[in-house]
């Protein structure tokens, strides 16, 4: 769906991306990870097209990209906003407008998601007299109203309240259903597991890492296995440091170069081994880890 | 195109729906007219009730009378200056003027007590009198009786008629030239300023609630630029020919009621050509009626239409690129001074030279130069200017406008995007500069 080639931007003497590649399949809700300043934004940028890369090149659908193909993203910029004074629905026609619909065609959606989403009796509300939550919905509405197949957003559950966040969540996926393919940018990585088959890290304007969630996982293993023993046979070595709970120790250890049965042996030999669990990082210890080695490689 | 044109019609149709819109256009052709009546009103009411003021007048001279008016009136009696003065405390006298002896070739130390300052007015009243009673005097003392002087005064009033190089005659006034350019100029000087503030308000509006960004990604920020400053022209337009509208019928409306009023032969001389002709040529009031006639409006509407929109454009650019700069109105203020400064000189300038003498080198210039001409030039063209001055000045502005769109453009495309930092006029230079 979307190819990213050798990209390069930078601000006077700042880098915002260095030599970024990317490549999104179809289908797929792709999780763009980094720290805020990472380059996400300037990133996502260039893919609207708001603003033009220093080299490099952008593919969608296995054309370069051009200003015709803007009506085949919906974005939703971290930093949005509406005409306050607007009605609903004098807004979202504006939007689905300049995404290029005709105003029969713009007219039928409103009215679809408008329905979908219990909000037809706010139709002739102005903004400025909806709650947040109201806004939030007129405003990612007002993204997808024009059913791109590449949906773009920035941070997209910053500001919702938990109850709108679901529906939101929801929505996505049942986008991703229908084969739109969504990249969701965000800081926060520990959303990113339950929404994403697929993720690519950025920081200080370099990619450091990408895959699936499962590629992602397997390159930073750190070999350290969570171990729950019961009815002692004999005392734990000192260094173990363990935590007792009615009987039962619980510790973690490295590998420390053995294979994993090779440690299981040797854990049989204190009790009956009732967890043997290998640990697996989260997304955020995966990031530090992946930011350290690049910073000492 | 199709979106420059959705954002026109939403900047449009956004700001001639609010209420504010029909109010100041319906009200304003009527405050003006209405806040001027009212003074009059108040000032003729303050004429009827006023209270006659005395005026003590003690001449140590014997010489002067000053004759009483509807206001005021003077009483000489045979008192000092002290027994006065003691008149105007107790309040019987609202004041005193004290004429010392004095040599009639050099009259001072006249001089008026007053428990209040008195108005401009009556003491340039007292000077005229004085004046003049200290000049007849004068000259009835070196031998010559004031009543020839009276008699030689003689009032000359020149008709001005300007030739073309057909030589047709055209009668002209410059009091009716000096009205329609002041009119126009100082209509242009407002339209840009109040319109060109709305600009500078809806970019900023769109930056500092981050629609933009979400704008932006669906076409480019120029088209968004220009999509405005045309929207907000628009509104300008609809406004000005509303108001053009509500004069005409007002304006009807009082004459044809003036109209009946008139006497009945008054009114079949004016509906008589011939007669009505008699009567313009002579009549003060038909020349200048023949001046109007003879003004070429074509040539001024025209004209007014043309640098009505040229300077909005002009200066609408600059706006937009102000807003996108800042983040709140207030930080505005900094890069103002360069698009207010140009047009208050154009201000100033149309009052000090243009009106004064249209033909000047310093007007020519001020009519040409883009930042000036739209209002300069408005207080020539109803004297007539020559045809390649009028190119020249209109070729100029749009040259002008269109670079100031061109610079605007590339302030405007990255400083919409630019949140929290206060940009100086370096980085200005430097986002000119930019390619991307």
């Amino acid at each position: 769906m979307l190819k990213i080639n050798k990209l390069n931007k930078s601000y006077g003497v700042n880098k915002a991306l260095t030599e970024v590649d990317l490549n999104v399949s179809e289908g797929v809700v792709f999780g763009l990870l980094g720290p805020n300043g990472a380059g996400k934004t300037t990133l996502i940028r260039i893919i609207n097209q708001i603003i033009d890369s220093d080299s490099g090149e952008v593919y969608i659908g296995g054309e370069l990209l051009a200003p015709k193909h803007i009506g085949l993203i919906g974005y939703l910029p971290e930093e949005r906003g509406l005409y306050k004074k607007m009605k609903v629905w004098d807004q979202m026609l504006y939007f689905a407008r300049l995404k290029g619909l005709s105003p029969h065609e713009a007219k039928l959606k409103i009215k679809y998601w408008l329905e979908k989403l219990e909000m037809e009796t706010w139709k002739d509300k102005k903004i400025e007299d909806l709650s947040k939550g109201m806004a939030q919905k007129v405003q990612f509405i007002s993204t997808i109203i024009h059913n791109p197949p590449l949906l773009i957003l920035d941070e997209p559950f910053s500001g919702f309240d938990p109850v709108n966040a679901e529906i939101i969540k929801n929505e996505i996926l049942e986008l991703k259903e229908k084969g739109t393919t969504v990249i969701l940018s965000t800081h926060r990585m520990e959303s990113v597991e339950l929404l994403c088959d697929q993720v690519a890290m950025i920081n200080r304007s370099k990619k450091i890492l990408d895959g699936t969630i499962k590629q992602v996982k397997s390159i930073y293993r750190p070999e350290v296995y969570t171990i729950t023993l019961d009815h002692l046979t004999r005392d734990l070595p000192t260094e173990w440091i363990s935590k007792e709970d009615e009987g039962s120790y619980s510790f973690t250890l490295p590998l420390s170069g053995k294979l994993p049965n090779e440690l299981l042996n040797e854990l049989m030999q204190y009790g009956q081994v009732s967890q043997f669990q290998e640990l697996i990082p989260s997304m955020e210890e995966i990031f530090i880890h992946q930011v350290k080695s690049t910073e000492n490689g | 195109m199709d979106k420059i044109w959705l954002v026109i019609q939403r900047e449009y149709v956004a700001r001639v729906k609010k209420k504010s819109f029909l109010l100041v256009t319906l009200l304003t052709p009527l405050i003006f007219p209405a806040i001027m009546g009212i003074f009059v009103w108040i000032a003729l009411e303050e004429e009827d009730n006023q209270a006659l003021r005395i005026i003590e007048v003690v001449d140590d001279n014997k010489l002067f009378f000053l004759e009483s008016s509807e206001q005021y009136a003077f009483s000489f009696s045979d008192i000092n200056s002290e027994e006065a003065k003691k008149l105007v405390q107790d309040g019987d006298r609202y004041g005193f003027l004290h004429i010392p002896k004095f040599d009639i070739k050099d009259p001072t130390g006249i001089s008026f007590y007053g428990e209040e300052n008195p108005s401009m007015s009556l003491i340039s009243y007292l000077e005229n009198n004085l004046r003049k009673k200290i000049e007849e005097q004068r000259l009835f003392e070196s031998g010559i009786d004031p009543k020839i002087i009276n008699d030689v005064r003689t009032k000359v009033a020149i008709k001005s008629i300007t030739l073309d190089e057909e030589g047709t005659e055209t009668v002209s006034d410059a009091t009716v030239n000096y009205a329609i350019g002041f009119v126009a100029g100082i209509l242009i000087y407002m339209f840009i300023f109040i319109y060109g503030n709305q600009i500078m308000q809806g970019v900023i509006e769109e930056k500092s609630s981050r629609i933009v960004e979400i704008l932006v990604s669906s076409l480019k920020p120029f088209q968004l630029m220009l999509g405005k400053i045309i929207g907000i022209a628009g509104v300008g337009l609809t406004q000005l020919l509303i108001w053009i509208v509500l004069v005409g019928t007002l304006t009807t409306i009082v004459t044809g009621f003036l109209g009946m009023q008139m006497p009945q032969q008054q009114a079949m001389e004016l509906a008589n050509p011939e007669l009505a002709q008699g009567l313009a040529q002579n009549t003060e009031m038909g020349e200048i009626l023949q001046v109007i006639a003879g003004i070429n409006y074509m040539e001024i509407a025209l004209s007014f239409v043309f640098y009505f929109l040229g300077g909005y454009l002009l200066y609408g650019a600059l706006f937009a690129a102000i807003g996108s700069a800042v983040d709140a109105p207030s930080d505005a203020q900094q890069f103002m001074l360069p698009v207010t400064i140009p047009l208050i000189v154009a201000y100033m300038g149309l009052f000090v030279f243009v009106l004064n003498d249209p033909t000047s080198t310093t007007s020519f210039w001020l009519s040409v130069v883009p930042l000036t001409s739209p209002i300069a030039m408005m207080g020539r063209v109803s004297y007539g200017v020559p045809f390649w001055e009028l190119a020249l000045s209109m070729g100029l502005l749009i040259v002008g406008f269109l670079f100031t769109t061109w610079v605007a453009g590339k302030i405007y495309r990255i400083g919409i995007l630019m949140h929290g930092t206060k940009p100086s006029y370096k980085t200005l230079w430097k986002w000119i500069k930019t390619n991307n």
